[in-house]
């Protein structure tokens, strides 16, 4: 009886302090915070995760998203910089966390957040309205050459004219970039022919491609996108060649979704969140998610998602020095 | 008639218990967040987003657009009982709706503010029923010079209106443009004018100024003449709601020339809050009872409520077609769409059917279940004018206070609200008119990223807006407007040489 009662003890004990020493749990509510309006990819992303995690009761404590997408997301990262140690706030963004201090000068910079992941990278491709001549990336450049294009883009010095900056190196064009609010807004401007191109993700443009107002040229990819259903009658993600094949040299270029934390808070907190995204993507919805976006699954934390932002800021450093963006 | 049959086939969908359940819970949530300032329908929709995630996409978009019809109406609830605005299409209501309000006749201006609401959703419905396939070519004609010559339209429409001088009007416009001018600038991506103050990279809220401009600011003119010491002595009547509904036919030009601009400027689009002021400017215009104006005139209430309404409505339209949303609401929708699987786009249309049709009928059914709603709530709402000035004061700043850090969650936006409290006071002391200021804070870097894009498409030529007969007709339309005034001034000269009573013609140049 005695020993029972005794082995009892000890397991309750075990139970009920295994989890409190190991882990860190949140004890309130947490806290998305989108560094975007609603709408867009960064917010439908956060409203994803926030789904998800409530469906399969991931952590006991509710979530609530909020937007701060004033100055091209420049007010989500500013808020996470105020709020440094506050293990109740996660902050969903893209790259612009490390691009925007490059060119523009906002009061925060990368390095004042705690990184969580990159969950989900979203492809570039090179777009044309339906009815124009180019069957190529190649016929693109040849007419490009001859006259000056109008590429139309989502913000000022932000990946899209990074990549449009990219393209005329490589390609030895000159391009007039002509920047809009969103990617909606500007495969709409392609579509009513008031520009020759842009280079919206896949999820951007996937209804003007189906409704044959426009289509993709080639994707900024090493490799073709991965088999999926058909957009068109005849053609799916698959069947757009890479940029390389065409002859226009950019390997590889891609928008991460990152998710971070504020700075200053401890390793045990943010391994909570690490894990829980794992959680995230290990269910179907997260799957859906992905396939209905046309994204890539990625996985990126720790070291690995270190080296990513290093290597990527010191390319958008190269190139907005190139262009005279920096900002001093 | 193709249309038709889909539209039959969309009543049997739309009209289903569930279905109507489901409207009359978006409804009515709607006026809940369309009454509380700060909230809004975007906010509200975003808030039922996750909700509708396991639903079928057909009934998640009949919950989220009735959410939106509902806060429409609310919207204007309190704009004309208390000067704050709700949402921002609904500024241009308090102009006569708050006038008509304090003088003793709250159930007349939201009932007519409901009826004629009611009947531009309506317009915008049967528009997006039978020219959906057309409308949509059309707003892809519009490309940045396009954009800018409506806005310019919309400025012209306002430009020496009449009512405070005309210099006046600029320098409030000024003030507007520099306002909108803050936080990072689309077209350089350079930080502007935060002065700073790092949490101003955000830009100033358009609900932040006109809480700020309009409850606070009118409280403070309040505070100082004690001129609403004592309740306004309401008198609650039934028949007064379906009277003010029967006489709206009276104002039938009114009704179909606001209707008009509204279904335009949704498509273009160039949004709700741009449409109501418009629609308003020109009212004053061209009424005869213009000189009434901002004084509780029925047809200042019809106009801007007919044309939000309407331009709200066809909103949804380039959403669907094209997958650009025309207001910030049809912006959240338009996530939800790629969330529930559907993607928005000219496809929509032929892959869609049940989806696309269900809810265009449902646009017809919700919108007669939100009026249905909201003229029932018309007592409730304006018994609330009887409560006295000393306890509605302190409501009326809490509710300011709330919901100015409601928008963004921050302390600043609140200090900014009392800022713009001081500013509204101000203008109204010196009488500088607020309208073309809150005008210029809403679409005044809407129009300055079309110019500038439009000066990158051309290489600086001016040309371009005269570069073909679109955007050459909506120049030279708003040229028109803003020389109608000096015009008609020089033609009353010519006639009677001697008007003193009336502004020189002097500062009407001033304008131009």
């Amino acid at each position: 009886m005695g020993r029972t009662s005794t082995f009892l003890l000890s397991a309750a004990m075990l139970a009920g302090t295994m989890p409190a020493s190991a882990a860190w749990q949140p004890q309130k509510p947490i806290e998305f915070v989108a560094t975007a309006g609603p709408g867009g990819g960064t917010d439908n992303l956060a409203r994803a995760v926030q789904n998800i995690i409530t469906k399969h009761k991931l952590t006991e404590q509710p979530i609530i998203v909020v937007n701060k997408g004033g100055g091209s997301g420049a007010e989500g990262y500013v808020y996470a910089k105020a709020s440094a140690g506050d293990p109740y706030k996660v902050i969903f963004g893209t790259s612009n966390a490390w691009q925007q201090p490059l060119v523009s000068k906002v009061a925060f910079n990368y390095t004042d957040l705690t990184p969580v992941a990159a969950m989900a990278q979203d492809e570039f491709l090179l777009w044309v309205k339906q009815d124009s001549p180019y069957k190529s990336a190649g016929d693109y450049l040849k007419a490009a050459a001859s006259g000056e294009f109008k590429m139309g883009g989502a913000q000022s010095k932000d990946t899209d004219e990074v990549l449009t900056r990219m393209i005329e190196k490589a390609g030895k064009v000159k391009l007039t970039y002509i920047p809009f609010k969103s990617g909606a807004e500007t495969a709409v401007q392609l579509a009513g022919g008031h520009l020759d191109s842009h280079v919206n993700n896949p999820s951007e443009s996937l209804g003007q491609w189906r409704g044959g107002t426009q289509r993709p040229l080639c994707v900024f990819s090493p490799k073709r996108l991965p088999q999926g259903p058909k957009v068109t009658a005849s053609e799916g993600w698959s069947d757009v060649p890479t940029c390389v094949e065409q002859g226009l040299d950019i390997k590889q270029y891609e928008q991460p979704r990152t998710v971070w934390l504020p700075g200053k808070v401890t390793p045990e907190q943010a391994a909570f969140y690490v894990d829980l995204m794992k959680k995230v993507q290990a269910t179907p919805e997260w799957k859906d998610y992905i396939e209905k976006t046309s994204q890539v699954d990625t996985f990126l934390t720790g070291a690995e998602f270190d080296k990513f932002i290093k290597e990527d800021l010191e390319h958008v450093r190269q190139v907005a020095g190139e262009q005279g963006w920096l900002v001093k | 008639m193709d249309n038709l049959a889909d539209l039959l086939h969309g009543f049997s969908i739309a009209v289903t218990m569930p279905h109507l359940a489901l409207m009359a819970v978006g409804v009515l949530l709607g006026i809940l967040v369309g009454v509380l300032p700060g909230l809004g329908a975007p906010n509200g929709v975003s808030l039922l987003l996750p909700l509708t995630f396991g639903m079928q996409p057909v009934s998640a978009i009949i919950l989220l657009s009735s959410m939106y019809w509902g806060a429409l109406f609310g919207g204007s609830v309190t704009s004309i009982l208390f000067n704050i605005p709700g949402e921002p299409s609904s500024v241009a209501t308090t102009f006569d709706g708050y006038p008509m309000a304090r003088d003793g006749r709250p159930t007349t201006a939201l009932a007519t503010a409901f009826g004629s609401a009611a009947f531009g959703a309506l317009i915008g419905v049967i528009l997006i029923t039978f020219l959906a396939s057309w409308v949509a070519q059309v707003a892809l004609a519009f490309g940045p010079p396009e954009y800018f010559a409506v806005y310019f339209l919309a400025f012209a429409s306002f430009v020496g209106m009449g009512g405070a001088a005309p210099i006046k009007t600029v320098v409030a416009l000024a003030i507007g443009f520099a306002i909108a001018a803050i936080g990072i600038d689309t077209v350089s991506g350079s930080v502007r004018l935060t002065m700073g103050v790092d949490e101003l990279v955000k830009g100033v809220s358009f609900v932040v100024a006109v809480m700020g401009l309009f409850g606070i600011g009118e409280l403070l003119v309040a505070v100082e003449e004690e001129f609403h010491a004592r309740a306004v002595s309401s008198k609650i009547d039934w028949r007064e709601v379906f009277r003010a509904v029967g006489r709206l036919p009276r104002h039938g030009v009114a009704l179909l020339r606001s209707a008009a601009i509204g279904c335009w400027m949704g498509i273009t689009p160039g949004g709700p809050t741009a449409a109501s002021f418009m629609s308003y400017g020109i009212a004053r215009r061209f009424s005869r009872r213009g000189r009434l104006f901002g004084t509780g005139e029925i047809e200042g209430i019809i106009s801007p409520e007919t044309a939000d309404h309407a331009a709200g409505t066809s909103a949804l339209l380039p959403m669907l077609s094209l997958g650009i949303p025309g207001s910030a609401t049809a912006a959240v929708m338009m996530g939800g769409l790629m969330i529930w699987g559907l993607n928005p786009g000219p496809m929509l249309f032929v892959d869609q059917k049940d989806f696309v049709w269900g809810l265009i009928a449902s646009m017809y059914v919700g919108n007669i279940v939100a009026v249905a709603l909201v003229l029932l709530t018309v007592p409730v709402f304006a018994a609330l004018m009887r409560i006295p000035f000393v306890v509605i004061a302190p409501l009326i700043v809490i509710i300011c206070v709330v919901g100015a850090y409601s928008v963004s969650n921050s302390y600043l936006d609140v200090v900014m609200m009392l800022g713009f409290g001081v500013v509204g006071y101000l203008f109204k002391k010196l009488f500088y008119p607020l309208a073309p200021l809150v005008l210029a804070i809403v679409i005044g870097d809407k129009a300055e990223d079309a110019f500038r894009q439009s000066m990158l498409l051309s290489k600086g030529s001016l040309g371009i807006f005269f570069a073909n007969k679109l955007v050459t007709c909506l120049i030279v339309g708003g040229i028109a407007l803003l020389l109608l005034p000096l015009v008609l001034q020089l033609a009353r000269l010519w006639r009677k040489p001697a008007s003193p009573a009336i502004d020189t013609p002097a500062q009407e140049k001033v304008i131009i």
